[in-house]
């Protein structure tokens, strides 16, 4: 094994350990709030993960409005609860926070909102992300900015008319320091996507409309980040779109394939269980 | 009756005049960016030549227009967005609601809304390019200013503070070329929000937008009973003790507007003034009743349909001091 060997091998565990860790905090978040939607929350893990521990997404928790941060903004907000614990984590807010999410005083709510330091835009209503994301990345461009814009939406979400007209957009006006990210976790609130409204071959459709396109295993870490490394340094004249293939309620097995998962709640006492299983535990973590 | 307006002078549109003002802008700083939705004006011809990175047409993307110009604003831009009123305010009212209205109060976002095709601008087009809403629901977001011109001079002073004020704002722009009321801007003061174009007695007709043309013309034949008209142009916020000051000297009030009476609009901002007041003035109020116009046929002829025209406000004039 060469260093560099190593190193990746190093990365790539710390990596995993953090998915798993964010996993188990964001269950206990859940425990506080039972309105929290945990399945959505579970198939990002890995890409939140890669963005802000694997050196993906620069920024600094102690200067928000940084000029040269690269900006993330979560389309899908309402399944982004597992960023609370990585906020936590990095600096943002203090951890003690994490007890407070959706309680009278906490800025913690059942979706982020920009009140949370680190959030970029207003979220919980599905479709503006892209759009907003296409002003940001213009409006960086313009000024010669070395800043890169991520953005994540579920597959449920490309139901919205408005992000077609934001990826038309993009497309038109080569974005390229724009890299959109699908949650591609196959079910949105009421049942499989492909039985409401079959969005079909997600990558096809990025294609004609002049994307680079990508796909990975939104849970294989090695993966997930080789591409958003990969995205966010590549050249060309091209909007990006990483397809993650997800599974909604990722590592949860009450979840996992419910096309229901979406508005289960877990009961305070199902989520002990699951926190004492040896699959969800973290080494050297005391509950 | 004293008059500080009077319709003479060179007809023009209140985009023409608003935009070749905001050219001057744009050329002095790089942050302006103007975004249409497929939708032109002569004076815009000269924009997109000149500033070709800073004038985008997203094309009929009404919600696109909203959630472009927010992501621009977010990074310190001041965006113009630029459309058919209807669709700029309906098709888009939810982007901005959540990314202008609310995230505004989180941060300041610079992104002036100009809805052209107020009222029934677009006369023979039809309900569909008709606007008659607009002035209830955009009065309805918090952290909107929303202003209403009655004349293309008025409609070029509104650049400064467009740029001034770092909130979200809405313009709604007559679509047809009028001559100017206001023989100069002295008389507009904008933060005040109105205009006492006649001072009078007994009545008191307000007005904003193209009715106060209407307005105008009703009080030439109506020099007998000598009303007040008084322009107004700021729908939000409303100075409205300094306004309830001028209208407390009238016994009736007459609320003239292209929009729905009794949902929101014009009649309903005086009406809340008079309430915060306590005051028992009598109010009476010419626009559309609950419903949409099918028939066709010119503005006046439409604004006659509906009682709005000359005649009818000079009968609701006389009517009211019998």
């Amino acid at each position: 094994m060469t260093m560099d060997d190593k190193k990746r091998t190093d990365l790539m565990n710390y990596l995993k350990e953090k998915a798993l860790w964010v996993r188990r905090e964001t269950l206990k978040i859940h425990a506080v709030s039972a309105e929290t939607r945990v399945a959505s929350s579970m198939s990002d893990v890995e890409i939140f993960v890669a963005l802000y521990y694997g050196g993906v997404l620069r920024f600094d928790a102690k200067n928000i409005l940084w000029p040269e941060r690269d900006r993330l903004i979560v389309s899908k907000g309402h399944g982004a609860i597992s960023l609370y614990p990585i906020f936590a984590d990095t600096g943002y807010f203090d951890k003690s926070e994490l007890t407070t999410v959706g309680k009278a005083g906490s800025f913690l709510g059942g979706i982020p909102d920009p009140i949370i330091p680190g959030l970029e835009t207003v979220n919980g209503s599905l479709g503006h992300g892209l759009g907003v994301a296409c002003g940001v990345a213009l409006a960086l461009r313009k000024s010669a900015s070395n800043a890169k814009v991520f953005v994540l939406l579920g597959d449920g979400e490309l139901y919205e008319g408005s992000v077609w007209e934001a990826i038309m957009f993009a497309a038109h006006h080569r974005l390229s320091n724009l890299t959109m990210i699908v949650d591609n976790n196959k079910i949105c609130m009421l049942d499989y996507c492909k039985n409401v409204l079959d969005l079909g071959c997600i990558e096809d459709k990025f294609k004609v409309f002049g994307w680079n396109v990508s796909t990975v295993d939104g849970h294989n870490m090695e993966e997930v980040y080789d591409s958003l490394m990969h995205l966010k340094t590549a050249n060309g004249d091209r909007p990006k779109v990483l397809v993650a293939n997800t599974v909604k309620g990722k590592g949860i097995p009450q979840l996992e394939n419910d096309s229901l998962c979406h508005i289960k709640s877990l009961k305070v006492e199902e989520i002990d269980r699951l926190l004492s299983d040896p699959l969800l535990t973290v080494a050297g973590e005391v509950m | 009756m004293s008059m500080v307006a009077q319709s003479i002078g060179q007809k023009k549109t209140m985009r023409d005049a608003f935009i070749e003002r905001l050219y001057d802008k744009m050329a002095q700083d790089e942050g302006i960016f103007f975004l249409a939705a497929d939708f032109g004006s002569p004076a815009l011809d000269r924009v997109r030549a000149s500033f070709k990175d800073r004038f985008i047409n997203v094309g009929i993307a009404e919600q696109n227009l909203i959630n472009i110009a927010t992501g621009l604003a977010i990074e310190g831009c001041t965006v113009y967005a630029y459309a058919i009123a209807p669709f700029l305010t309906m098709r888009a009212y939810e982007q901005i609601r959540v990314n202008l209205s609310l995230f505004s109060e989180l941060k300041d976002l610079n992104v002036n809304l100009i809805g052209v095709g107020a009222g029934l601008s677009y006369d023979v087009s039809g309900p569909t390019h008709h606007c008659v809403e607009d002035i209830s629901i955009m009065r309805l977001l918090p952290n909107f200013h929303v202003l209403s011109p009655s004349d293309w001079r008025m409609a070029e002073t509104f650049v400064d503070y467009t740029i001034k004020h770092k909130r979200p704002k809405y313009l709604r722009f007559d679509g047809k070329p009028a001559e100017p009321l206001y023989d100069s801007t002295d008389a507009i003061d904008v933060e005040k929000g109105f205009c006492e174009l006649a001072a009078g007695e007994k009545v008191c007709l307000i007005s904003t937008g193209f009715m106060t043309h209407r307005a105008l013309k009703a009080l030439e034949a109506l020099k007998d009973i000598n009303p007040c008209l008084i322009d107004m142009f700021m729908l939000k916020p409303v100075r409205d003790d300094a306004l309830f000051e001028v209208l407390k000297r009238y016994e009736t009030i007459i609320t003239i507007e292209e929009g729905f009476i009794n949902n929101g609009g014009l009649d309903s901002l005086i009406a809340n003034v008079l309430n915060k007041h306590q005051s028992n003035i009598r109010l009476r109020k010419l626009g559309f009743n609950d419903k949409y116009v099918f028939e066709l046929g010119d503005r006046q002829h439409l604004h006659a349909l509906n009682g709005m025209d000359e005649g009818s406000i000079i009968n609701e004039v006389r009517g009211c001091v019998k």
